[in-house]
C-alpha cells in the first residue's frame, strides 16, 4: 500500500511489534485472570447449589451430602481431602454423593451417568439404596433431547413406574447381577429392565445405558466400604 | 464415555451432522456453496484444518490441565487454529496456486469457521481420548464437506429454475438448508 | 426530529440505527449465523445470547479503538482475535456466575461467540478506524440489531414450537406444538422466512420511494 506521495509507509520494526503485542497480551491476561478470580466464588457456589438440589431430589430423605471419589485402587477418598485442586478428580476415580438423613444415617448414594441420546449426551443423576440394592429414581442433569418427546422421561408415568429399578450386585460384588437394559415398550419382564417410552426409544435407551454403565463401574467399588459409609463421618 | 471410533464418525458425519444438525460452519456453508467446484476444495481444506486443530487441541489441553491454566483454553485454541490456517494457506500457495486463487478470501475465513473451533471445544467437553478425537475431527470435516457439496449441487440447479425474485438469495438458501436438515434427521440413531 | 436534536446527537443516533436497521447483522449482512440458529429455541435464550454478544462486541470495540494507534498493521487480525477471545472468556465466567441453567442452555455457543464473523468484521472495518465514542455507539447499534434479530427468531420458534413465550403458555394445554420449529430444520425455515419478509419489505420501500421521487419530479 502506498500513500499519496508514492512512498511506502515504514514497516513497523520487529522490536516495537513484539513489545506492543506483549503489552496487549499482558493486558488481556490481566483481564481474564481478574474475571476468573472475581467470579470463582460465585461459580463454585452455583455449582454446589445445583449439585445439592439434584441429589436431594433423587434421595428425598437426605439432609446433607458428603462427596467422595471412588478411586481406581478401590479406596475411597473424600473430595477436597487430596492435595490437588478440590474438584479435580484423580485419574480413574468416580465421583459419588453420599446423602445422610437428619440422624446422620446413610439415606442413599447418588452418582452421575451419561450416555448418548438422540441429540447429544444425556446426563442424569441416579440414586441407589444400599439396603434394597435398588435405584429409586433419577433426575436429568443436562439433556438436549427433543422437547415433548425425549423430555418425557421425567414426566411419563409409565416410564417412571420402571423405578425402583433392581440394581443388585452379584454375590462376589464384582459387577451387577443383571445388566440394566432398556427393552421395547410393553416387553418388560424383569425388575432390572426398563420399559422404553413408545416413540422415545433412543432417549429411553440412553437413560438405561447411563444407569447401567455408571452402576457397573461404581457399585463394585463402593460395596466394600458400605459399613464405613453408613454413618456420617 | 465409551463410544467407539466408528460410532463417533457416523455421528459427526450423518446423525448429528455438524452443519445441518449442530449449526456449526454456517457462514461458509451459505457463502461458498454457490458453485460445486469451490465447495468441494473448501470442504477438503476445512477438514484438514479441523484435523490439525483437533490434534493441537488435544495436546494443548493436556498441557493446560497440567499447569492448571484452563482459563486460557479458548485463547490458546483460537491462536492454534489461526496458525493452522496460515499453514494451510502457505502450503496451498506453494503447491497448488490455482486452488489457492480459486478459494480466495474464503481460505483465511476458515479461521472464523465455528465448526473448526467447535471440533476443538466439543472434543474437550466430551473428554475424548486421542483416537476418538481424530475420528471426531475427520467425521466432522466429512460431514461439513457432504453438506456443502449437497448444497452447492442443488443451488447450481436452482439457478436455472424459476424462483420468485423476492425469495432469491439467502432466503432460498436457508429454505433449502432446512429441507436438507429435515432429511438428515432421518439418520437419527444410526450407529447406535 | 433533526430540528430538535443537535447535529452531533443526530449523527450518533444515525450511527446507532445503522447497526439496527440498514446494516442489521443478521438479516441484511447475514453474519453471526451459528449462534443465531442454535440457541434461538426460546425467547429467553435468544435475548441472553444477544446480551452476551453485545457485551463482547462493545468491550472489544472499545479496547480495539483505544489501542488502534498501537496495534501493528501486520498482526492486527491476530490481535483483534486475542482481544475478542479475552472478552468471550470473561462473559463465559460471568454467565456461569449468574445462572448455571442459562449456561447449560447456551452451551458451547458462548465460547463460539469468538468466531462470530460480525465481531471480527466490526473490529477490522470500524473500531480500528474510529475514536472510542463512535466505535462504542456503532457496536451498541450492531448489538441491538443482532439481539432484535435473535429475538425475532427465538420468539417465533418458541411460539410455534412450544406454544409459550418467555415460558408463559399462550394457547393453553390443547395446543399441539409444531415441534419441528425448535429442531434444527425449524431454525433454517424460520430464518429463511424472516429473510423473505425483509427482502419483500425492502422492495416495497424501494418501489414506494421511486414512485414518490417520480411524483416529486413530475410535480
Amino acid at each position: 500500500m502506498s500513500d499519496a506521495t508514492g512512498t511506502l509507509p515504514a514497516m513497523t520494526p520487529a522490536t516495537a511489534m513484539i513489545r506492543t503485542l506483549g503489552l496487549i497480551a499482558a493486558l488481556c491476561g490481566v483481564i481474564i485472570v481478574a474475571a476468573y478470580q472475581g467470579t470463582y466464588d460465585a461459580v463454585q457456589e452455583n455449582k454446589r447449589i445445583a449439585v445439592e438440589r439434584a441429589v436431594f431430589k433423587v434421595v428425598p430423605t437426605a439432609q446433607s451430602i458428603v462427596e467422595y471419589f471412588a478411586l481406581a485402587d478401590g479406596k475411597l477418598e473424600k473430595v477436597g481431602a487430596g492435595g490437588t485442586a478440590s474438584s479435580a478428580a484423580p485419574a480413574g476415580a468416580i465421583k459419588f454423593y453420599a446423602g445422610y438423613d437428619k440422624d446422620g444415617k446413610l439415606a442413599g448414594i447418588a452418582a452421575e451417568g451419561a450416555a448418548k441420546g438422540y441429540a447429544d449426551t444425556v446426563r442424569i443423576l441416579f440414586a441407589w439404596e444400599p439396603a434394597t440394592q435398588k435405584v429409586p429414581g433419577f433426575g436429568i442433569v443436562s439433556s438436549r433431547e427433543t422437547p415433548g418427546i425425549g423430555d418425557k422421561i421425567v414426566v411419563d408415568k409409565a416410564f417412571l413406574a420402571n423405578f425402583p429399578l433392581d440394581a443388585a450386585l452379584r454375590d462376589d460384588g464384582k459387577s451387577l447381577a443383571h445388566e440394566i437394559l432398556t427393552v421395547k415398550n410393553g416387553s418388560k419382564a424383569n425388575p432390572w429392565e426398563i420399559d422404553a417410552i413408545a416413540g422415545a426409544t433412543i432417549t429411553s435407551r440412553a437413560v438405561g445405558k447411563a444407569i447401567n454403565d455408571a452402576a457397573q463401574a461404581l457399585l463394585p467399588r463402593i460395596r466394600p466400604h458400605l459399613d464405613t459409609l453408613k454413618e456420617k463421618p | 464415555m465409551h463410544e467407539s471410533a466408528a460410532q463417533i464418525f457416523i455421528n459427526a458425519f450423518l446423525a448429528n451432522n455438524f452443519v445441518l444438525a449442530m449449526f456449526l460452519g454456517l457462514c461458509p456453508f451459505i457463502g461458498v456453496s454457490g458453485k460445486l467446484e469451490t465447495a468441494a476444495p473448501m470442504g477438503a481444506a476445512t477438514t484438514f484444518v479441523m484435523l490439525v486443530a483437533s490434534l493441537c487441541a488435544y495436546g494443548l489441553n493436556l498441557l493446560l490441565a497440567y499447569f492448571n491454566l484452563e482459563f486460557l483454553r479458548l485463547i490458546a485454541y483460537i491462536v492454534i487454529i489461526a496458525s493452522a490456517v496460515q499453514l494451510v494457506e502457505m502450503v496451498l500457495k506453494k503447491y497448488s496456486p490455482g486452488l489457492f486463487r480459486a478459494l480466495g478470501i474464503f481460505l483465511p475465513l476458515i479461521t472464523t469457521n465455528c465448526a473448526v473451533l467447535g471440533v476443538a471445544l466439543f472434543q474437550t467437553a466430551r473428554e475424548y481420548d486421542f483416537i476418538q478425537s481424530i475420528t471426531f475431527a475427520v467425521g466432522a470435516g466429512a460431514g461439513f464437506t457432504l453438506a456443502i457439496v449437497l448444497m452447492a449441487s442443488v443451488r447450481e440447479r436452482l439457478q436455472l429454475s424459476d424462483v420468485p425474485s423476492v425469495a432469491q438469495g439467502a432466503a432460498l438458501s436457508f429454505m433449502l438448508a432446512g429441507i436438507l436438515s429435515l432429511a438428515f434427521m432421518g439418520f437419527a440413531g444410526l450407529g447406535g | 426530529m433533526s430540528i430538535i436534536m443537535s447535529a452531533a446527537t443526530t449523527d450518533r443516533w444515525d450511527e446507532f440505527m445503522e447497526g439496527v436497521w440498514r446494516q442489521n447483522p443478521l438479516f441484511v449482512m447475514v453474519l453471526g449465523l451459528c449462534p443465531a440458529l442454535a440457541v434461538t429455541v426460546s425467547a429467553v435464550n435468544a435475548l441472553s445470547m444477544g446480551l452476551a454478544t453485545a457485551f463482547v462486541l462493545t468491550c472489544s470495540a472499545l479496547l480495539v479503538s483505544l489501542l488502534r494507534k498501537m496495534i501493528p498493521k501486520e498482526v492486527r487480525i491476530a490481535t483483534y482475535i486475542v482481544i475478542i477471545a479475552t472478552f468471550v472468556t470473561v462473559v463465559d465466567y460471568l454467565i456461569q456466575a449468574i445462572s448455571l441453567a442459562l449456561y447449560d442452555a447456551l452451551g458451547a455457543f458462548i465460547q463460539l461467540i469468538v468466531v462470530n464473523c460480525m465481531i471480527l468484521g466490526r473490529a477490522e472495518a470500524h473500531a480500528s478506524k474510529n475514536p472510542p465514542g463512535i466505535a462504542v455507539i456503532n457496536a451498541l447499534g450492531m448489538s441491538a440489531g443482532f439481539a432484535i434479530g435473535l429475538f425475532a427468531l427465538g420468539a417465533v420458534r418458541e411460539i410455534l414450537g412450544a406454544g409459550t413465550l418467555f415460558g408463559i403458555s399462550l394457547f393453553g394445554a390443547s395446543f399441539q406444538p409444531w415441534v419441528v420449529m425448535v429442531l434444527p430444520p425449524g431454525g433454517f425455515f424460520v430464518l429463511g422466512m424472516w429473510l423473505l419478509v425483509f427482502s419483500a419489505w425492502g422492495r416495497w420501500r424501494q418501489r414506494k420511494q421511486a414512485a414518490q421521487g417520480g411524483a416529486a419530479q413530475n410535480a
